[in-house]
């Protein structure tokens, strides 16, 4: 295969370093007794170490899934360190008091955690390890009614609201990481839109793995009230270690009569070596309610990083007249492998789903689309489209596609497109004939694969995405 | 039109070239003047396609002998986007299709890319849109036909046209057009004949490789050369090739034979 390809799938991971700095870990291992302590050091109410020991009874019943197109050794659950954060963590009123190790990490990262030099209008909540440990824009957001914190956060001040919707789209009994999850989650982030409102500002939970052998489990919830409107954003990255970290996180979003949530993702954790050695497990479960009439939840995700990736951000289109929406693009190369995809659950009438996936595989890589559009009895009018298309570079890589429909209204449309091409030697080729240089060349053919699902993507993140992809935009120079 | 002391654009001699290990090129030579309109003729497999595909720089093949000069300039050691660049276009028997890459944008890129290498200004998108209506005219295309993606979905006949609407806007020194009468109907190959014989002028060469005399009534060469086993083994003026339509290829290779025995 080229090398202009092999340059531009084989960027060097830039956000491997480490960073050396104080922690307050507990033992690795899992029992009731870490739990405990997870919790006390949390200074958690009574509920919710019940609900995380429920969880922690119910997993140890479970085992690990094993449909998912991907194979790995065995996770040794008692190897992990379940807690960890940076020492002295105390609720930081303002940025000065953050640990200057930390502010420099996270500006190598390019995430601003300073307001003033914050991205226009993005508020960020940012994840080392186990622990919020800022987030920016809270007072000006809080003149909304909105709510944006830490997890741990909420859990103190909006305890009835975390009561209320912790666990309610993913209950603990969902699957093994999901109860995994709820036993030991740590922090994440909590966004409530009240009312009415149109949420000013993006917002953003930046996840940060630091520690070797640390496992992330945090938890996001987002509620968005009748008619409010939010849009909300994930990134992620992780030092390069030569062994793997489990990152299980749930996600939660509810969305009332005429809300609308628009979730984007764009996931860079570290991928491991060429060889397959190091990198993460991302084994998170994503799941959005469309619980009230005519909202809408809108999933957009970019997958270049993880070991092994093991995802199916879902809606449940609950509400009538409720939309679900799927953008995703998967890139793996060396010896990556994703299974990810969507569930589309059709329960309302007249809910409709759209589901566009873009699979994209390089090096040895394995990269499986599965999904499932669900149509119950009563989703009279129920539509869904799907399209999933897979590109393969070189001739090592695989791509496969396990779409499941089952629908049970007879009054319900169901589409479904499939296709897989190749960037070969033609096609660069053609490119090459007409002048323009094989890195350009390649960029624009997977610029114009992926560009279904990037103008979904808000447009700070499409341009880190498009970087991301090692791709340079149209006109610039190669 | 043959140009008395006209400046040579190709010089090809010797040429070898193979893929995979197997020869296909054993010692091919063409020399092509400015002003000059040549088609290279012969059977299937004769390597008419792996000559065109040569002279662009296809990595598949490796040259193992001969010279192969654009205007004195060695190609040898070129990219394929080199040769590009100096002013050779190859038009594409199959052209590829690049689905979420609009036609527009493809065109503007590689206009943008060669008009940089003349030292000209390139074209933001307005201009660019300005510039390239003439061209679509000529070809009798659609100004739709630059929101569509690359290629895709073209029938054979849209497909060829677009290869021709490059050509135009690229302005190639030299262009080898290879097989772009096949799969063509009569009215669009007559627009695309058309369109050949609009671009080509007197500093220019077109090259064209064909198995059919039938485009030889539309685009008239100065040199038919017909190919077999990997060379050119016979040259002539246009009367070859109605020779050649009424009594196939077979002549020809026997009397080859005859010549090698």
């Amino acid at each position: 295969m080229s090398t202009a390809i092999d340059n531009i799938v084989n960027q060097p991971y830039t956000a491997g370093f480490h960073t050396e700095i104080e922690t307050d870990s507990v033992a690795r291992g899992l029992s009731e007794d870490v739990i405990r302590t997870i919790s006390s050091k949390k200074n958690e109410p009574e509920w919710l170490l019940e609900f995380r020991l429920k969880a922690y009874q119910h997993w140890l019943t479970m085992t690990e899934p094993k449909w998912p197109n991907v194979t790995y050794p065995k996770i040794d659950f008692q190897d992990i360190i379940y807690y960890s954060a940076p020492k002295s963590k105390v609720t930081k009123k303002s940025m000065d008091e953050v640990d200057p190790e930390l502010l420099k990490t996270f500006e190598k990262l390019g995430i601003p955690m300073n307001e003033r030099a914050a991205l226009a209008g993005v508020a960020v909540d940012v994840v080392f390890d186990s622990v919020s440990v800022t987030t920016t824009y809270k007072e000006k957001l809080a003149e909304y009614g909105i709510i944006f914190c830490s997890f741990s956060e909420a859990v103190r001040d909006h305890p009835d609201l975390i009561k209320r919707y912790l666990g309610s789209v993913v209950p603990y009994t969902d699957n093994f990481y999901s109860a995994l999850n709820s036993a030991v989650f740590t922090d994440g982030s909590f966004c409530y839109i009240p009312k009415g409102v149109k949420c000013p500002m993006d917002l953003s939970t930046y996840f940060r793995i630091n520690t070797q052998d640390s496992g992330q489990f945090e938890r996001t919830l987002i509620v968005a009230e009748e008619g409010s409107q939010v849009c909300y954003l994930e990134g992620c990255t992780a030092p390069q270690f030569d062994t793997n970290q489990l990152h299980a996180a749930v996600v939660e979003l509810i969305a009332l009569d005429d809300a609308d949530i628009k979730y984007s993702t764009v996931q860079n954790w570290y991928a491991g070596d060429e060889n397959g050695v190091g990198g993460i497990f991302n084994f998170v479960t994503k799941r959005g309610l469309c619980k009230g009439k005519n909202s809408k939840i809108s999933w957009t995700q970019v997958e270049t990083g993880s070991a092994v990736t093991w995802k199916y951000p879902s809606c449940i289109l609950l509400g009538d007249n409720s939309v679900g929406e799927f953008y995703s693009v998967a890139l793996t190369n060396h010896m990556q492998q994703a299974d990810t995809g969507t569930k589309m659950f059709h329960i309302g009438k007249n809910t409709r789903s759209r589901i566009i996936s873009k699979g994209i595989s390089a090096g040895k890589s394995n990269n499986s689309y599965r999904g499932l559009v669900k149509v119950s009895p009563k989703a009279e009018g129920a539509r869904n489209y799907s399209q999933c298309d897979s590109m393969l570079i070189g001739d090592l890589c695989g791509a496969n596609t396990f779409p499941y429909i089952e629908v049970a209204n007879k009054s319900a449309m169901v589409e479904h497109e499939a296709s897989t091409s190749k960037i070969g030697e033609e096609q660069l080729f053609y490119f090459l004939s007409r002048g323009i240089d094989s890195e350009e060349a390649v960029s624009m053919i997977i610029n114009g694969f992926v560009r279904d699902v990037f103008m979904h993507l808000p447009m700070e993140f499409a341009v880190e995405a498009t970087k991301l992809l090692g791709l340079k935009l149209e006109g610039s120079v190669g | 039109m043959i140009i008395k002391n006209a400046e040579t654009i190709l010089s090809v001699q010797n040429l070898v070239a193979s893929i995979d290990d197997t020869q296909i090129l054993k010692g091919f030579d063409i020399t092509v003047k400015a002003g000059e309109i040549h088609a290279i003729m012969g059977p299937n497999g004769s390597g008419k396609s792996t000559f065109s595909k040569v002279l662009a720089g296809h990595p598949s093949y490796t040259v193992d002998n001969g010279t192969l000069e654009f205007k004195g300039q060695s190609l040898m050691d070129l990219e394929p986007n080199e040769r590009a660049k100096l002013g050779i276009f190859l038009g594409f028997q199959y052209p590829v299709e690049v689905p979420g890459v609009t036609n527009g944008s493809f065109l503007r890129l590689a206009y943008n890319t060669v008009q940089g290498a003349r030292g000209k200004d390139e074209l933001d998108p307005l201009e660019f849109d300005d510039f390239i209506q003439s061209k679509l005219t000529l070809l009798g295309m659609d100004a739709s036909f630059l929101e569509r993606s690359l290629n895709e979905g073209f029938s054979g006949g849209e497909k060829k046209r677009n290869e021709i609407l490059q050509m135009s806007i690229l302005e190639p020194t030299l262009a080898i057009l290879d097989e772009t009468d096949s799969g063509l109907d009569i009215d669009a190959l007559r627009v695309v004949a058309n369109g050949v014989n609009t671009l080509h002028g007197e500093n220019d060469a077109v090259v064209l490789v064909t198995h059919y005399q039938r485009l030889l009534n539309y685009i008239e060469p100065d040199f038919i050369h017909v190919v077999d086993g990997g060379r050119v083994i016979k040259t002539g003026d246009k009367s070859l090739a109605h020779e050649l339509e009424s009594r196939g290829y077979e002549w020809v290779l026997e009397e080859n034979r005859s010549r090698a025995a």
